[in-house]
């Protein structure tokens, strides 16, 4: 069955080109309405057959007993004698894993969009591009070769550039960003500074190997000396930092929320910002080898954990705080990774998949049915409208905040136990409070989205009116985008005077794949048991062919373990709870907090002012540099040697052109001339 | 005799077939019949190429090879004749030059080609090369009311006995030297006598014979004014067809006489010289050119040097390179001339500026030039490519890695007069619209010929082998 994974590349690529000419050709046309649903279903289906394709593959080696990797290879792609790559594919355990997440997400989120896509100008260029990142992600995780995987990593940067600029003739707000299109180019740019770390790693393996396929990289591993590996694996991170939205590349993600929300929950969430897991947990041995790597990336990890989890905090924007709990838990993830437990931060992939991908198509569904409303401050109540988005949402939200037995709560639990046991106490500790931050936000979130009064046909900006403790009287502070606008104090923006917010439930299109992803929110987390209840758990054993764990595998006491169990269940149910006590109960704790807490609260409102430091240290500088010298030196020194050329060359044809007298003699002339020398040269030479 | 004549058969047949041309247009006088009937001759030499392949041997005595390498060349010298021959009659009407004799003598011209590929004896040769070039001659004085043509004849005539003079006393003087004509027992004699300075001599006066035809550097300066005054068509057939024959004489020549010498240095240099010279001059004076059959014709002088360097490596991988080269720049050449020929007007609009906004008006004209443009360009994925690549690869393999560099630099000077077309096509506004006069089967041809190139880029390797094997069974 192995030998067919080429299907699931060819058919989102067969999807984005048919698409392609569905939108060149204009196909939805007048008959928008009774065509969407076609162009929608035959995108869904390109990435459902590939699905369909993999659960085959995935019952087939679930049945073996050794899983042994395949190779499939498709195409010699490059054959120069030293460097020969082909377009192959590796199939095993991890590959088919994530395959199944990226295929499986990515059918429900294709179907989800048909619904929440609906009317859209460019419904069919959404799903062409939408293919084609499945077609990128796919060769990302599939190919057996770095080079295939770098086309992979490339393609779906250059799918998450156009989605987010998808609609590129809208306002955003942000840091230097006032459309999407800045945004998008924001992601990109980012993007390629890990992605030369990437390429410079990808030399250094060629260097001294010759070869980038991943089993000669692990079988020869021992060629590498300490200094080759320290460098290669923190390349490759740096790498992970910028595509997996770490400290310090990750000030992308946040205003990657400009793309729909789809999109959020597909490329930004659950797969696309996974693959620096990925990648990492591929390599392992290589990981292994360089401890100081290690440590860097579980530190990072930790540090992106807390940072992002206090951002999140006070975060007003529905997907902005969706979007720094996702940079959260991706910190989680590399604190697995760092402190060697490469099985359970693939496990966190794929639960975090599953309730990140339901929390933002529920925020989709939400905005959906708030006409592209996206503040907190001005929902609430919307749990009588929206029955299945909400429970949904607070399933999954339960999901992230690690309330016991949810999936996300094995998962994350594994992290923080494996951090516990590796010795690395005081990044432990630091992850359970980001965890605690986690739980609070999340349930921050659904009170003020799902419970309370509705404040959305209010006018938000008249404070006596609103119950609102956050909303700060007279305009305080902007908050960067939506509720800019709204800060006159007239109401005139969204308000009760405007057309008035009837919030309705989004169709089934849409709360299918709600409720699809909230029940494996809830159930997913059974695969990977911790070792206290079951001696060896399910992720375990089908990992374990692929991706290599640290040697000593850091035993716990089961007393210990039990022990960090509770904490994490203490710590997951008093944050929420917390949550709950604030925002249900006590809003003005909430508003005293603030008041007395004014410094702490706007750092964090303003991210720690990390994207005003980058503007500062690399945007006006680089602005500078190549405004005032580098365009003169480009227009004067360049410019001038190439035409000087050009004009040389030019002359010296013209100069030639008058030895063409056209006169024959002349020409037997100058064929006599030629004779005396080939004669003179050869015969006598 | 029978036998010899199976042998030959492509030969064999055009023969016969000339005979029947000339005879049909003698009675019928009907110049559309004698086109089909011509490119059913020119069909039918390629398809006994196909099916009946020559065996590797000799035929009437020592006199003609037979085998891979003359199904190679002449499979090219029918393919650029069939070719010229779709896309010459709208071309000729719109002349008023629309006459039988045309595609007789462009397939006289042929035979002469056939001859010059699979000679093994000096004397074929030599009548290869009248039968070809007096038939050339002809072709190019074809537009008898014009001036220009007039004196294209002439001076090609007149430069073309200057250079058969030398040709002819080059023969003489390795006969002398060696006492032989056969080119297998020259190299013998050669073996056990020594080389003498009068063979040398002789040898160079040989080569200058050739270096006429393929339009090397100093012997280029008729190409330009010939083409010019030449119909478009014509010189379509003189710049693929003759050159490609000139090319695969002076490979069987030196590849025999190689067994006698093997890696000359002096040959070597001294054929690396001249293709420096010819690849220079060539493109740098295309440059300047504002009439695209006269850039055309500075661009054949520049192929020429890039075919050279495949002669200069002196290896089988060059003659190899420089036989698919031949094929390739038959195709692609053919097809710009085509081009060309579809959108001139009694000698007008053949500048470049005649042709800015072509794609608004002729968007699959356009999409064809520009398919020949990049590919002579050797610009990848095209054929061009391939075929300059393999030349420069055999001349770096041959120690000749700075002649490869020259051969880059000189290409990459090349791509402004070829882009510029393009330029003029793409990216400028339309002038009033020159009127395309092609027909179904000129365009099919030039449609083919495009797929064709873009194939010859993407799947080279068959072909490669196709042309390797003639060079390895030559040269056994």
């Amino acid at each position: 069955m192995h030998q067919y994974i080429f299907l699931t590349i060819l058919f989102p690529l067969a999807g984005f080109l048919i698409n392609s000419l569905f939108t060149l050709t204009n196909f939805l046309g007048w008959r928008t309405k009774e065509r969407e649903t076609l162009v929608g279903l035959f995108s869904s289906l390109m990435i459902a057959i590939p699905f369909g394709i993999v659960v085959a593959i995935f019952l087939e080696m679930l049945s073996e007993a050794e899983r042994p990797a395949h190779l499939v290879e498709v195409y010699q792609w490059m054959n120069t004698g030293l460097m020969n790559v082909a377009i192959a594919y590796q199939v095993d355990t991890l590959s088919v894993l994530m395959a199944l997440i990226v295929t499986g997400v990515g059918t429900l989120i294709h179907i989800y969009s048909i619904g929440y896509m609906h009317g859209d100008d460019g419904f069919s260029r959404f799903f062409s591009y939408l293919n084609l990142f499945i077609f990128a992600m796919m060769n990302l995780i599939l190919g057996a070769n770095m080079v295939v995987m770098f086309l992979g990593w490339e393609g779906v940067g250059l799918c998450s550039y156009l989605l987010i600029g998808f609609w590129y003739d809208r306002k955003f707000e942000g840091t230097a960003i006032v459309s999407t299109g800045d945004a998008a180019k924001k992601a990109f740019i980012t993007n390629r500074v890990g992605d030369f770390a990437m390429l410079g790693a990808m030399f250094l393996i060629f260097q001294t190997l010759g070869s980038l396929n991943y089993t000669d990289i692990i079988a020869k591993r021992d060629a590498f000396d300490g200094t080759t590996v320290f460098w290669i694996t923190l390349l490759i991170f740096i790498g992970c930092t910028g595509k997996s939205a770490q400290l310090p590349l990750f000030v992308w993600l946040p205003d990657a929320m400009a793309g729909p929300t789809p999109v959020s929950a597909l490329i930004h969430a659950a797969t696309m910002v996974t693959s620096g897991i990925y990648i990492t947990a591929r390599l392992s041995p290589l990981f292994l080898m360089a401890p100081q790597t290690m440590e860097i990336i579980a530190v990072v990890g930790a540090i992106t954990a807390i940072f992002a989890g206090t951002v999140g905090l006070v975060q007003n924007d529905i997907k902005k705080v969706l979007a720094y709990s996702t940079v959260s838990q991706l910190g989680f993830m590399f604190l697995a990774l760092g402190v060697g437990a490469f099985q359970i931060a693939i496990f966190h992939v794929m639960t975090h998949a599953f309730f990140k991908a339901c929390l933002f198509l529920g925020s989709g569904s939400v905005i959906h049915a708030m006409h592209e409303e996206q503040d907190i401050r001005k929902m609430g109540g919307l749990r009588k409208y929206m029955p299945s988005t909400s429970t949904t949402f607070f399933i999954a939200s339960l999901a992230l905040a690690g309330f016991p037995l949810t999936a996300g709560f094995f998962s994350k639990d594994a992290i923080l136990a494996e951090a516990f046991a590796s010795g690395h106490i005081v990044l432990y500790a630091i992850g359970t409070v980001a965890a605690f931050c986690t739980a609070f936000y999340s349930m921050r979130l659904c009170v003020l989205t799902f419970l309370g009064e509705e404040r959305f046909n209010k006018s938000v900006a008249a404070p006596t009116t609103s119950s609102v403790a956050e909303q700060e009287p007279g305009g305080g502070h902007g908050d960067h985008g939506y509720d800019a606008h709204d800060d006159h104090g007239h109401g005139d923006a969204h308000g009760a005077d405007g057309h008035a917010i009837h919030p309705h439930e989004s169709p089934a299109f849409m709360t299918v794949p709600l409720w699809i992803l909230a029940a494996l929110s809830l159930g997913a987390g059974f695969l990977g048991l911790p070792a206290v209840v079951t001696e060896h758990s399910w992720i375990h054993g089908w990992l374990e062919s692929s991706v290599m764990q640290a040697e000593a595998a850091h035993h716990l006491s089961h007393e210990t373990e039990w022990i960090l169990l509770g904490i994490g269940s203490l710590v997951a149910v008093l944050g929420l709870g917390f949550g709950y006590f604030v925002y249900a109960m006590r809003i003005e704790i909430a508003a005293s907090a603030k008041r007395s807490l004014a410094f702490l609260y706007t750092t964090l409102l303003d991210k720690y002012y990390i994207d005003e430091l980058y503007e500062l240290l690399f945007v006006r500088p680089v602005q500078w540099l190549s405004d005032k010298v580098l365009f003169r030196f480009d227009t004067s020194v360049v410019d001038g040697t190439v035409n000087g050329i050009g004009d040389i060359f030019m002359s010296l044809g013209n100069g030639l052109r008058k030895w063409q007298s056209g006169v024959a003699q002349n020409y037997a002339v100058a064929i006599t001339f030629g004779l005396i020398l080939v004669i003179a040269f050869i015969a006598f030479r | 005799m029978l036998n010899d004549l199976l042998l030959t058969l492509p030969i064999t047949i055009a023969t016969v077939w000339v005979l029947v041309l000339i005879l049909c247009e003698a009675f019928v006088h009907n110049a559309n019949l004698t086109r089909w009937l011509t490119a059913i001759g020119f069909a039918g030499i390629i398809a006994s190429i196909f099916l009946i392949p020559s065996p590797e041997g000799y035929a009437y005595g020592t006199m003609l090879r037979t085998g891979t390498f003359t199904n190679f060349s002449n499979f090219i010298f029918a393919v650029s004749g069939l070719l010229v021959v779709s896309i010459s009659d709208k071309y000729l009407e719109e002349e008023e030059i629309n006459f039988g004799e045309y595609y007789i003598i462009l397939f006289i011209s042929t035979i002469g080609m056939m001859l010059m590929g699979s000679a093994a004896n000096l004397s074929v040769i030599f009548i290869g090369l009248e039968t070809m070039s007096v038939a050339l001659y002809t072709l190019a004085g074809m537009l008898r009311k014009d001036v220009r043509s007039n004196e294209a004849a002439m001076k090609y005539f007149l430069l073309g006995s200057f250079a058969t003079g030398f040709f002819l006393y080059g023969i003489a003087l390795i006969y002398g030297a060696t006492g032989e004509l056969a080119l297998p027992r020259i190299a013998a004699s050669l073996q056990t006598n020594g080389v003498s300075t009068l063979f040398w001599i002789g040898l160079s006066l040989l080569m200058i014979g050739f270096l006429f035809k393929v339009s090397a550097v100093p012997f280029h300066q008729w190409t330009p004014d010939v083409y010019e005054g030449s119909p478009t068509t014509a010189a379509a057939f003189m710049s693929t067809g003759s050159k490609a024959a000139a090319f695969s004489s002076l490979i069987i020549v030196l590849s025999n006489i190689s067994i006698a010498l093997p890696n000359n240095a002096v040959l070597q240099t001294a054929f690396a010289y001249i293709a420096v010279a010819t690849m220079a001059v060539g493109n740098i004076t295309a440059l300047t050119q504002d009439n695209l059959k006269r850039m055309l014709a500075y661009s054949s002088i520049a192929h020429a040097g890039y075919m050279l360097v495949g002669i200069a490596a002196g290896s089988n991988e060059g003659y190899s390179g420089v036989l698919y080269y031949a094929l390739i720049y038959t195709l692609m050449n053919v097809g710009a001339f085509g081009v060309i020929a579809v959108l001139e007007r009694h000698r007008t609009l053949t500048n470049a500026s005649d042709y800015a906004g072509l794609f608004k008006q002729h968007p699959l004209l356009a999409g064809l030039m520009a398919v020949f443009m990049f590919s002579l360009a050797g610009l990848p994925p095209f054929g061009g490519f391939v075929g300059k690549y393999k030349v420069f690869a055999a001349a770096v393999e041959a120690d000749l890695t700075w002649l490869a560099i020259v051969g880059v630099l000189a290409s990459v000077v090349s791509v402004y007069y070829y882009l510029r077309v393009v330029i003029f096509m793409f990216m400028r506004d339309p002038e009033p619209a020159p009127q395309a006069n092609a027909n179904a089967t000129g365009s099919f041809a030039l449609v083919a010929i495009a797929v064709i190139v873009f194939l010859m880029g993407i799947f080279p390797t068959e072909v490669l082998k196709l042309a390797d094997n003639a060079m390895k069974v030559a040269l056994k």
